[in-house]
């Protein structure tokens, strides 16, 4: 069964590839059925293959399947070759069911869409490269699939392309993670002068020896990678292209922008881990970037109108929350976040875009209201992602995942009371701006007719994930409330357990204590503000407009780098529009032109000055001949 | 006998050279322009022939010879050329023909 | 067997004037003749190219070799030789040759006959430069390749053709005659050295040269091939040349005759000219930084779509400027590579600028918009290649891009910093092709239809090469790979390098050498 790890990524390909050149073709009935079906089977394949893991676990830890050699030059040798151990196992899982989920859903959602085969082929696509960057054996092959999911979600946010504002947004997101793919390439070139390898497994095993904790080239490189990490995880400074994202269809926001795509950051760094162990200062700059990352975007999710930007924004804070967890060393924590969080995230993607779906496509949350009556099942599925995400106490998972970053960002040896400050900060905002989305949409007066109700392959999918998020929570439960640790167990064999500051255990239950205020607190205010006394928040609006606009726009980073890099670039490509390195030549051209102008003036066709000239010139010549 | 110096007959051929090189310069009658192109080459015999005499050598009186042959040849070429720039642009000024203007 | 090294020009040669013939008879005669002409000779190099793709290491980098006293006295012979590096080339050469014969189909109908001569005579010079290893004869098919290009452009081009023609004709020619004395200097210098006068490759190579005479024969050189390359401050002719030409003339240009260059700088530059070459290494890699950049900058704020994916030319000709002269042997294979890929891929840019161009007769962006909706198909192969001009993995322009940073990394860190940044740059500029093009609201109201069955053909071989070069780089990078390693060590490994005919006896090889001797 092993052997068939290939077909894990292989079978979206296939599917990706039968629409393709099917295309139109195809009739429009077996669209979805080859699009969810591969995946699907891939997730079957997931299930088969994880037990047989699971059950019969390699001695290594790791399964390896070389596939065939892909570049041999000179020294420079690279493996198409897969690579499976648990940490690749938890997110395979993640990519394959809720890639399906979101399929089955996609397969009603984009039913009338004229460009359905286009839409499942991207939508495989990207799941294929996905799990070839989870799953890659090398760096480079893991780039490949980095970029392949850069491509697909450029080619999905702009998949409505006749407008042109989606154009923009896709490219926008695109350049940006360019960027931080740019340091990323630059680490792999430095990893490969060190090693000779671009191997993970061979720098893992190299590197401690190689380094020792705190070398410079560990840092730079450990930096480096943080670089591409912050591009595809939408982290500061590198955050601006993930509200503008959502130009994309809903689907492709739970998929991509919201479960796995965006989390990639969050794999590199765990699965690089030995090398920020290495760098500490560059894996306290993965927390603070986090930090920051989760307060800037929490603020920014309080103003928004749109309710698919509130989303966005959420997104990058609880990215934010997973990297602050890497970055004070509580890896399975971060990837216990990630999964919960694709759980909860996704649901309420894929909630939001039904609800959208439902009142002809408005976005903007204050002109809803009241679709709780109209709209049942999205409610109440939507109110379980959004207890999850605000991690109300005891029953959702988002509260177990969250908790521990929490409690680790404080207990951690490398924790500290600041990160600590932010989360917590973090967590009440978070709860703010979730309730404040679902108070504004389904609860209230009625705004909108709703025109479409949503059929059984997106209830399925909504209630799946609503169990998901709920139950998901229960696999690793603290401490203080009867110890589960079965994620922590489960990934042990890759990242290393998370060692606490002596004497403090027994202090976790008041951390606890204090999200659940903070988070029941949060529901409270939404609740004051925009329910109780609606009027309330507008007068605190217009009390505060130009902070307001300013975390509106996303704390206006958006026109910093339009300032700072995209006026500059556009500005000098513009005036060398006519290459300037022309002029040299034209000016020898004009040179030329000037020469022969004045020497055609003396062919004046009179027989007498030619004549003179031949008297002067040979009166010249003897002169100088008498003379010399 | 006497002899006539050569400076003599070797400044009698410049006067005559410096008369045809102005007469050429100054004329506009092409055919002009032809004479005076034969009073330099005549000239030039001269100076040959006095040359040839001071330094009692028969390469000077060949060399007249020459230059007659040539003369002969020029003045042959020269007049068809005259009478076909007559024909074209019915002037015999040198002037006029200033088609080849750069 | 090595007769067919010749054979290949011959046949072209031939071809071409046959088709000229019978042009008068049919247009599709002519058509027809150059296609099979070109076909013949692409089943033949990959017949070879299998043979020897079992036995990589046979202690020789040379495959075939040809060898006829052409003027003795001189020692000029009619010398050819086939390593992985030509053979390489050649394939290329007369793929896109096909494909070049295929565009043209319904593009050109005026004076057909002529034109396939032209175009299957630039292809002989091409073939001609690719193979030869007699100095003198090099010269003469680096011109051979430049007078029917210039009548590609002349007759055929756009609007502008007069003056681009003109451009190109001039830059290449003088740089051409630079080349030309720095041959005689070399032909001197080794004659004067060792007494035996000759315009043989494998004699000058290992010519002892003074440093300041080699420097000044290595710029005479250097100067040849960045021009046709071209590198940045000569590349002013590219633009021109590139947008006015015909679509087969844009295709031979910008995949061919700028790896000329490329083959030039690897097969010459640095095997003769090592020492001075070194010396030059770190400028001339900064020059390719510059390309690079340059070359991205301006294709990003062009709106001639011709012109615009000429600057991506220019711009990925950096790559190979850098990765020759970082004398690294990964690099050099990304350097292979990026001939391959480039090859390919802005060839491929060029027919889909040229198919958009018969369809709305336009090459201004800003009259496009909104073709996918009409032509889903186009538009979805104009994703492969500029996702391939940007270097996405999986396509074969990342194999050879990584490799050539890999490779520089090694020495010149900061370098391959700037131009990892031409990479943003690359995005930037390909994502618009795509967006000014494709997406979008349709602007053109008039009907455009989807591909042809032709020219599916033509776009399905080349995302199957793209993909193939990206997916599975191994068969290039082994057939080259000693090639391009005797180049870069002369020194140690020219013994092995030298000729396996020479040692098996072939006749010709055995006149060849009574020839060098008189």
């Amino acid at each position: 069964m092993s052997d068939l790890v290939w077909l894990i990524p292989g079978l979206p390909f296939v599917g990706a590839v039968i629409l393709i050149f099917g295309g139109t073709n195809l009739p429009r009935r077996l669209v979805p059925v080859v699009g969810a079906g591969s995946v699907g089977l891939s997730a079957l394949m997931t299930l088969f293959i994880g037990f047989e893991f699971l059950t019969a676990t390699p001695t290594a830890q790791s399964y390896q399947q070389v596939v065939w050699n892909w570049i041999e030059a000179s020294g420079f040798s690279v493996a198409f070759a897969f690579h499976l151990d648990v940490l690749s196992l938890v997110f395979i899982f993640v990519i394959t069911f809720v890639g399906f989920l979101i399929h089955l859903y996609s397969a009603e959602f984009m039913a009338s869409d004229e460009g359905y085969a286009r839409f499942f082929a991207y939508l495989n696509l990207f799941v294929g490269f996905m799990l070839i960057l989870v799953m890659a054996d090398n760096l480079l092959l893991m780039y490949l699939g980095w970029e392949g999911v850069g491509l697909c979600s450029y080619l999905l946010i702009g998949f409505w392309y006749l407008d042109e504002k989606n154009g923009y947004a896709a490219r926008k997101a695109f350049i940006i993670t360019r960027v931080g793919d740019t340091a990323m390439v630059i680490g792999l070139f430095i990893l490969f002068k060190t090693f000779g390898t671009l191997n993970i497994a061979g720098i893992q095993e190299q590197a401690p020896q190689l380094w020792v904790v705190g070398s410079s080239q560990a840092t730079l490189i450990a930096l480096l990678l943080l670089g591409g990490a912050v591009g595809k995880s939408a982290q500061l400074p590198l955050q601006t292209w993930l509200p503008d994202a959502m130009a994309g269809p809903s689907p492709v926001s739970a998929l991509i922008h919201a479960a796995t795509m965006v989390t990639a950051g969050v794999y590199i760094i765990a699965r690089t881990h030995v090398i920020f162990e290495l760098a500490p200062i560059a894996l306290f700059t993965v927390g603070v970037i986090g930090a920051l990352t989760l307060l800037i975007a929490g603020f920014s999710a309080l103003t928004q109108y749109d309710l698919k930007r509130v989303l966005a924004y959420s997104t990058i804070s609880q990215i934010g929350y997973m990297f602050l967890a890497l970055g004070v060393g509580a890896w399975s924590s971060a990837i216990f976040h990630f999964m919960i969080h694709a759980f909860f995230k996704a649901l309420l993607f894929l909630g939001a875009g039904a609800v959208i779906a439902a009142v002809h496509h408005e976005h903007d949350m204050f002109k809803m209201g009241g679709l709780r009556k109209k709209l049942p099942l999205v409610y109440w599925t939507f109110l379980i992602g959004a207890a999850s995400l605000a991690a109300l106490p005891f029953v959702t998972a988002g509260f177990y995942s969250k908790d521990q970053i929490l409690w680790l960002s404080w207990a951690s040896e490398k924790g500290n009371n600041w990160l600590f400050l932010a989360a917590l900060i973090g967590a009440f905002i978070t709860t703010v701006y979730t309730f404040r989305m679902v108070f504004l949409t389904f609860f209230g007066e009625v705004k909108t007719q709703v025109t479409r109700v949503p059929g059984l392959a997106i209830n399925i999918s909504l209630v799946v994930l609503a169990i998901l998020s709920t139950i998901g929570g229960f696999i690793e439960i603290p401490h203080s409330m009867g110890h589960v640790q079965m994620v922590t167990d489960f990934l042990s064999p890759v990242l290393p357990v998370t060692s606490i500051r002596p004497g403090i255990e027994s202090s976790e239950w008041i951390i606890q204590l204090a999200a659940a205020i903070l988070s029941i607190g949060g529901l409270l205010l939404a609740y004051f503000l925009y329910m109780k006394r609606p009027s309330l928040h507008f007068k605190i609006k217009n009390s505060i407009p130009h902070l307001h606009s300013f975390w509106l726009s996303g704390w206006r980073f958006d026109s910093l780098y339009d300032w700072l890099v995209v006026r500059p670039f556009v500005y000098v490509a513009n005036i060398n529009k006519n290459d300037p390195f022309n002029g040299p030549y034209n000016g020898v051209v004009r040179a030329a032109n000037f020469f022969h102008r004045i020497l055609s003036f003396t062919q004046s066709g009179i027989l007498r000055w030619y004549l003179i000239g031949v008297v002067i010139g040979a009166i010249l010549i003897l002169t100088l001949g008498i003379w010399l | 006998m006497n002899v006539i110096p050569a400076e003599y007959g070797l400044i009698l051929a410049s006067v005559l050279f410096t008369l045809g090189l102005v007469s050429l310069l100054i004329r506009r009658n092409i055919i002009f322009m032809l004479i005076s192109v034969e009073i330099m080459l005549n000239a030039a015999g001269i100076a040959f022939i006095v040359a040839g005499s001071k330094w009692a050598q028969p390469d000077g009186q060949v060399m007249f010879i020459f230059i007659l042959t040539m003369a002969a040849a020029e003045v042959s070429v020269g007049l068809a050329l005259i009478l076909q720039m007559y024909h074209q642009l019915k002037t015999l000024d040198s002037d006029a023909a200033n088609k080849m203007k750069g | 067997m090595a007769i067919i090294l010749p054979g290949f020009i011959v046949t072209l040669l031939l071809g071409g004037i046959l088709s000229w013939i019978v042009a008068k008879q049919s247009h599709l005669y002519a058509r027809w003749i150059s296609l099979l002409t070109l076909l013949a000779n692409f089943i033949a190099i990959i017949i070879i190219w299998i043979q020897n793709m079992k036995s990589p290491a046979s202690g020789s980098s040379w495959i075939l070799n040809f060898s006829v006293a052409w003027i003795p006295s001189f020692g000029i012979n009619f010398h050819m030789a086939l390593d992985g590096l030509s053979l390489l080339l050649l394939s290329l050469t007369f793929f896109l040759g096909i494909l070049s014969v295929l565009i043209s189909w319904k593009e050109i109908q005026s004076r057909v006959g002529l034109y396939h001569f032209c175009l299957l005579w630039v292809l002989a010079g091409i073939t001609g430069v690719f193979l030869t290893m007699d100095l003198f004869l090099f010269y003469f098919f680096w011109e051979v390749m430049l007078i029917p290009m210039f009548f590609l452009i002349l007759i055929w081009g756009h609007e502008n053709r007069r003056y681009a023609a003109f451009k190109f004709f001039i830059f290449t020619q003088a740089s051409g005659l630079l080349m030309l004395l720095s041959i005689l200097g070399l032909y001197f210098v080794h004659g004067g050295q060792t007494g035996i006068y000759s315009f043989d490759y494998f004699q000058l190579l290992g010519t002892a040269l003074a440093p300041k005479i080699g420097m000044w024969l290595m710029l005479g050189f250097l100067v040849a091939f960045i021009v046709k390359l071209p590198a940045v401050p000569f590349h002013a002719w590219l633009p021109d040349a590139h947008s006015e030409a015909p679509t087969a003339g844009s295709l031979v240009l910008a995949a061919l005759m700028l790896k000329t260059g490329a083959y030039g700088l690897l097969r010459f530059i640095v095997p003769l000219f090592r020492d001075a070459a070194m010396e030059i290494a770190p400028w001339a890699m900064a020059i390719g930084v510059l390309g690079i950049l340059y070359g991205a900058l301006l294709a990003f704020s062009q709106t001639n779509l011709k012109r615009l994916v000429a600057y991506t030319s220019v711009s990925h000709m950096g790559f190979i400027m850098l990765g020759v002269f970082s004398f690294n042997e990964v690099a050099a294979q990304g350097v292979v590579m990026q001939m391959m890929a480039h090859g390919i891929s802005t060839g491929a840019l060029f027919i889909l600028a040229g198919m958009i161009y018969e369809r709305i007769h336009t090459r201004d962006i800003r009259e496009m918009g909104g073709f996918w909706m009409k032509m889903p198909f186009m538009g979805a192969t104009a994703l492969v290649f500029t996702m391939a001009t940007w270097g996405l993995p999986g396509l074969g322009n990342f194999v050879a891009e990584f490799l050539t940073l890999v490779g520089v990394w090694q020495v010149a860190p900061m370098l391959t910093i700037l131009a990892a940044i031409g990479l943003v740059a690359a995005t930037a500029y390909s994502l618009r092709i795509l967006q000014k093009v494709f997406y979008g609201s349709p602007v053109v109201s008039m009907e455009l239809t989807d591909l042809s069955f032709r020219e599916r053909i033509i776009m399905g071989a080349l995302v199957i090469s793209i993909i193939w070069l990206g997916l599975f780089p191994q068969p290039v990078l082994n057939t080259s790979i000693e090639a391009v390693n005797v180049m870069l060590h002369p020194n140690n490994k020219v013994e092995a390098s030298v000729l396996p005919s020479l040692k098996t006896g072939d006749a010709f090889s055995l006149r060849e050498k009574g020839g060098s001797d008189e």
